[in-house]
């Protein structure tokens, strides 16, 4: 058991180093661009939604705090507990993508889908503005599929835990999947600054 | 199935540099694989297998032997990679009396246009024994301009102006390839470079049927695009004067300095707010992305150019039918406004 | 350790093939042995498909004029040859098959760490191949194999984005298939197994999973972009909107350029083990060659600007990747000598994984000697993008990968399949293998130093010499790899049966029956003696 603990614990840390790649990719494009285009990518923090972006970095890091407790409730043998903060973390997963949903819809509503219907009344900058909602829509659309996956995960945990399969000698599933889950939250952690913050203070 | 060489026709200064260290990599390759084939064969001839009870000594390995057959390819390879470096960097920045030709790719042909107005279709005609920059642009995907004659290739990339130089030596037709994937016809994006004597060279140029000179083409444009309602050739335009801008150190709005060259014209007219001229606002010049093609911005370049005639002059003598001409412009102002830039 | 029975058999030996029959046992199977099987021949498809591209591309070429097929059927046939034998037949090659049944022997475990995952990559291998031929069968694609844009996301008319999501997908194969090595290599290894002791061959894969974690993901969200531009028709990679095409060359070759070591490295694990095998020798320098083999992962993602040095990337930054990339020599190098030291006063074998070992050492050395003289600037800038470049990497990728999959197909086909290969047939295809690949690629490189630039559909008739010469090898090639399908599957059937040893090789994988039982080995095996231990217990010796 202890020699598939540890296995399932680095494959999992393996399977995170690979997701730092996947996201690092997208974050090398963005430092890029950013870099080469300054001004059209500061006049779109303008059109960023800071309240929304900040209150669900706020809604991850509680699901990320549930997500500690869940595993903990399962070393201590709380099933009780384990199941309710199961059932936290996956609502705060649904918040966060319900508001994500709502900002994309705003951004859908004010034409800023790159694409032949990208309107933006900052003339000079329509061209590279582009760029930045390109790579919007790239990295918080897979951060988002990450959340879907990740719910998925915790579905998964919640009808194990119903069947009684986690004990405080057998919880490695929700030790991994709270390492997914943590990860995704950190990935947001970065995201939030990067696309929302950033020369924000310019327009204010 | 016509001749063969093993060398390609060698017309350009830089081909019999590339030969030589090609040369020299071909003996180092073929000494190192000897070493081994022999190794591998003598080893394989004496030490076969003599009966099925040969007890083969157990060795470890060699320091000194994994450091010797380290560091001797290390230096060996160091070598290759100085001279090559060498020859490269000599290769990098075109000198300054380097006649200019303008070449635009697109799928699937070349466009050249000299500076003397003369355009062709994958033909390039330059003169013998004089250093020749090539500017090159494309309108669609990433092509290469590839001279083999010359051992020279650079990528014409969408967006942005790279340049090769070269100084030809021998007069002859030589292949210019496109060597970078670009759809249907890549393998027809051919064309020839034709290198003449430069008497030839002129009467070639003077019988092209030019409609003026790529300067004054820009300038047309440059009126017809609305350019000079703010880029006024006195002081007070909403826009810098472009007066003696060309190949000049510009003072930024934020603080930097750039030197105005080909690309960063094209930058300016294009992403007009990506730097801006110290002492003028932003947002005020519409980006003209898609307003011209590469050709036309070609020429606006070559008529900025042509507005800073105290440069080192681009164009040989023989190359334009009249030298570029200064475009009328006030004469008041000219020296005052170079110093508000 | 257990050793063979040696006694007669009246009926078969309860193993791996045997415990179960039917189609869902092979399906669901999550032995990594069956898996490989479900591998070997998956692959051996693909690499069939590819060959068939690459003759039909040779037979093109035959002529300066584009007369047999038109352009853009051309381009579709070097693109797709170069997407099957790349994502489809190289990467996966060595790993998947050879990697996957003996890297659990090798350390003495029962199956991989996740044996569960394994049967996925294969399904997602299997997904991404059927999207891949459906994407050929209904009209292919012409990007070349390296999808860049602005043509790839813009101006090409073919199914772009169905080729994409087939690489996409079938990188996740890969990373699955690397993740369940490295966790493999940590946590199973038998008692006694210390890294130190580790069969190369293992050491190699351990490298190549690194590539595969690391590299893998990049190309895959490059590529994913890439996709998304063209549906969109507006992205990151798009010059028409301030987007530089050159990003893209830069994150493709970040993973792409590691990857042709995914394709290499694996090969080199196979030498080390035949090399041995065959002189009766503990490998020369263990140490420099297990360490070479990282050393050649953690340089192969430092060197992906050389690619570039003609795209007008900064001068500097070229000088930097030409060091780096010429720094990778020193590895090879080692590797190359290593193996060579390794006959020194061996009992020296003719069989033929050994013929085939021999092939690898000479074609792979003029594969990195050339690759030499495509990190060095200056003829960097006249060689890439020419022939030169294509016959560099086909000595490297077939003459190193290809060579080395053989060689250690023939090396563990008893081992695999309880059957011998006829050593006759198996001699003489491994000649026709090695002249008919000389004859195919060496004038490549002519051609390319003279000037005929690759991807090209028709050409200047000066290169017509090379290339009649390079088509007429292809043929022989061909016969050269047709013969081993033909005369292994015969084997199955007609072979002799196999001994556990045949080759009276060392390693845990050969101290148990031919084919294995299921869960390879009746007792656990325990290491308690050197890697390589050809010589007995004679104390070492060290020359030098």
């Amino acid at each position: 058991m202890e020699q598939q603990f540890s296995s399932a614990q680095l494959g999992m840390w393996a399977f995170l180093l690979t997701e730092i790649m996947f996201f690092g990719g997208m974050f090398g494009a963005y430092t890029v661009y950013r870099s080469m285009y300054p001004g059209a990518f500061q006049s779109t923090t303008h059109y960023m939604n800071v309240t929304l972006g900040m209150a669900n970095t706020l809604v991850l890091i509680a699901s990320s705090l549930t997500m500690a407790l869940a595993v903990r409730s399962a070393q201590v043998d709380n099933q009780k507990m384990l199941r309710i903060m199961i059932v936290l973390t996956l609502f705060f997963g649904f918040v966060f993508l319900g508001i994500k949903g709502y900002e994309y819809h705003e951004k859908w509503v004010e034409h800023l889908i790159p694409g032949p219907h990208f309107e933006y009344n900052v003339p000079n900058y329509a061209h590279q503005a582009q760029i930045l909602f390109f790579l919007y829509f790239a990295m918080t659309g897979t951060h988002a599929l990450h959340m879907v996956i990740g719910a998925g995960l915790l579905t998964y945990l919640l009808i194990k835990s119903y069947k009684g399969s986690f004990s405080s000698h057998y919880y490695t599933p929700v030790e991994i999947i709270g390492l997914y889950w943590h990860f995704v939250d950190i990935v947001w952690i970065f995201l939030f600054p990067l696309l929302y913050l950033i020369g924000a203070h310019l327009h204010a | 199935m016509g001749q063969f060489t093993l060398i390609p026709p060698s017309a350009a200064t830089n081909a019999p540099a590339v030969d030589a260290l090609y040369y020299f990599q071909s003996i180092v390759a073929v000494v190192m694989t000897a070493i081994i084939f022999l190794g591998i064969l003598i080893f394989a001839a004496m030490y076969r297998k003599r009966s099925d009870d040969d007890k083969p000594p157990l060795i470890h390995g060699s320091i000194p032997l994994e450091i010797t057959w380290s560091i001797i390819p290390f230096l060996v390879m160091l070598v290759m990679f100085f001279w090559g470096a060498k020859i490269y960097f000599d290769n990098g920045r075109a000198p300054a009396n380097a006649m200019d030709v303008f070449i635009v790719g697109k799928q699937w042909m070349w466009k050249v246009q000299y500076p003397g107005g003369q355009r062709e279709i994958n033909e390039l005609h330059v003169p013998v024994n004089v250093p020749v920059k090539l500017t090159l642009a494309s309108e669609d995907v990433i092509h290469s301009f590839f001279l083999p004659a010359f051992r020279l290739k650079r990528d014409v990339v969408p967006g942005r102006y790279n340049t090769e130089w070269f100084i030809a030596t021998k007069p002859g037709r030589y292949h210019i390839f496109c060597a970078e994937y670009c759809g249907t016809e890549h393998s027809g994006m051919v064309g020839w470079v034709t290198v003449m004597e430069p008497k030839e060279y002129e009467n070639w140029l003077a019988g092209g049927g030019a409609t003026g000179t790529m300067a004054e083409q820009g300038g047309r444009l440059f009126s017809q695009l609305g350019c000079s309602s703010c880029h006024l050739f006195t002081a007070g335009g909403r826009c810098p004067n472009l007066m003696n801008v060309f190949g000049n150190k510009q003072q930024m709005s934020d603080g930097s300095t750039v030197i105005a060259d080909e690309s960063y014209v094209r930058e300016s007219i294009l992403n007009p707010n990506a730097k801006i001229v110290y002492g003028y606002k932003p947002d005020i010049m519409p980006t003209f992305q898609g307003e011209v093609n590469e050709e036309q911005l070609l020429q606006l370049i070559a008529y900025i150019k042509s507005l800073s005639p105290h440069r080192a002059p681009a164009v040989p003598a023989a190359a334009g039918k009249s030298a570029p001409k200064v475009p009328k412009a006030p004469a008041t102002g000219n020296a005052a406004s170079v110093g508000s830039l | 350790m257990s050793t063979a029975i040696e006694t007669p058999r009246s009926t078969e030996t309860l193993n791996y093939l045997n415990t179960k029959y039917g189609w869902k046992s092979w399906l669901f199977t999550t032995d990594h042995k069956r898996i490989a099987i479900l591998y070997l021949i998956s692959i051996s498809f693909f690499f069939l498909l590819g060959g068939i591209f690459a003759m039909l591309v040779r037979l093109e070429l035959a002529t300066p004029a584009g007369d047999l097929f038109n352009s853009d059927t051309y381009n579709k046939l070097f693109t797709m040859h170069g997407i099957v034998m790349i994502f489809f037949f190289l990467i996966p090659s060595i790993p998947a098959t050879l990697g996957n049944f003996l890297i659990p022997m090798m350390i003495g475990a029962k199956d991989l760490a996740f044996p569960r995952i394994n049967l996925l990559s294969w399904y997602i291998y299997i997904v991404a191949g059927l999207i891949a031929v459906g994407t050929m069968a209904y009209g292919g694609v012409d990007t070349g194999w390296t999808f860049y844009p602005p043509f790839s996301s813009t101006y090409s008319r073919t199914y772009v984005v169905a080729a994409a999501i087939a690489v996409f997908v079938s990188g996740f194969s890969s990373i699955l298939t690397g993740l369940n090595f490295i966790v493999t290599i940590h946590k199973m290894r038998a008692p006694g197994m210390t890294f130190d002791r580790l069969p190369l061959f293992v050491w190699a894969h351990y490298a190549t999973s690194l590539i595969q974690l690391l590299g893998t993901p990049v190309v895959a969200i490059t590529i994913a972009l890439l996709g998304l531009e063209r549906i969109f028709h507006v992205g990151i990679f798009d010059p028409a909107i301030g987007g530089d095409p050159i990003l893209f060359q830069h994150l493709f070759w970040f993973y792409s350029h590691p990857a042709v070591y995914i394709m290499i490295l694996p090969g080199m694990g196979v030498i080390n083990e035949i090399v041995a095998c065959f002189s009766r020798k503990r490998p020369f320098g263990y140490p420099f060659i297990a360490g070479s083999s990282i050393g050649i992962a953690v340089l192969g993602f430092l060197v992906w600007g050389h690619h570039m040095f003609v795209t007008g990337q900064s001068m500097y930054a070229s000088l930097v990747f030409s060091l780096l990339s010429m720094a990778v020599a020193v590895p090879s190098a080692i590797k190359v000598f290593n193996w060579t030291a390794t006959m020194y006063k061996g009992s020296i074998r003719f069989e033929t994984p050994m013929l085939y070992a021999f092939g690898f050492i000479g074609l792979f050395t003029i594969g990195g000697l050339t690759g030499l003289f495509l990190a060095t600037l200056a003829t960097n800038v006249h060689l890439t993008d020419t022939y030169f470049v294509v016959a560099h990497f086909h000595y490297v990728m077939v003459g190193g990968m290809v060579l080395g999959y053989l060689g250690g197909l023939h090396f563990w086909w008893p081992k695999i399949t309880g059957r011998m290969y006829p050593e006759f047939w198996g001699k003489l295809s491994a000649l026709i293998v090695f002249v008919g690949f000389n004859f195919t690629f060496f004038p490549q490189f002519l051609a390319g130093y003279a000037g005929m630039p690759r991807r090209y559909h028709a050409y200047a008739p000066e290169y017509q010499v090379f290339n009649v010469m390079s088509t007429a090898g292809a043929s022989v090639l061909g016969i050269g790899f047709t013969l081993p399908l033909i005369y292994l599957i015969w084997s199955l059937f007609y072979g002799p049966k196999a001994p556990a040893n045949p080759w009276g090789a060392k390693g845990l994988e050969w101290e148990t029956s031919s084919p294995p039982p299921t869960y390879n080995f009746d007792t656990p095996p325990v290491m308690n003696e050197e890697a390589y231990n050809y010589s007995g217990d004679d104390t070492g010796v060290h020359v030098g």
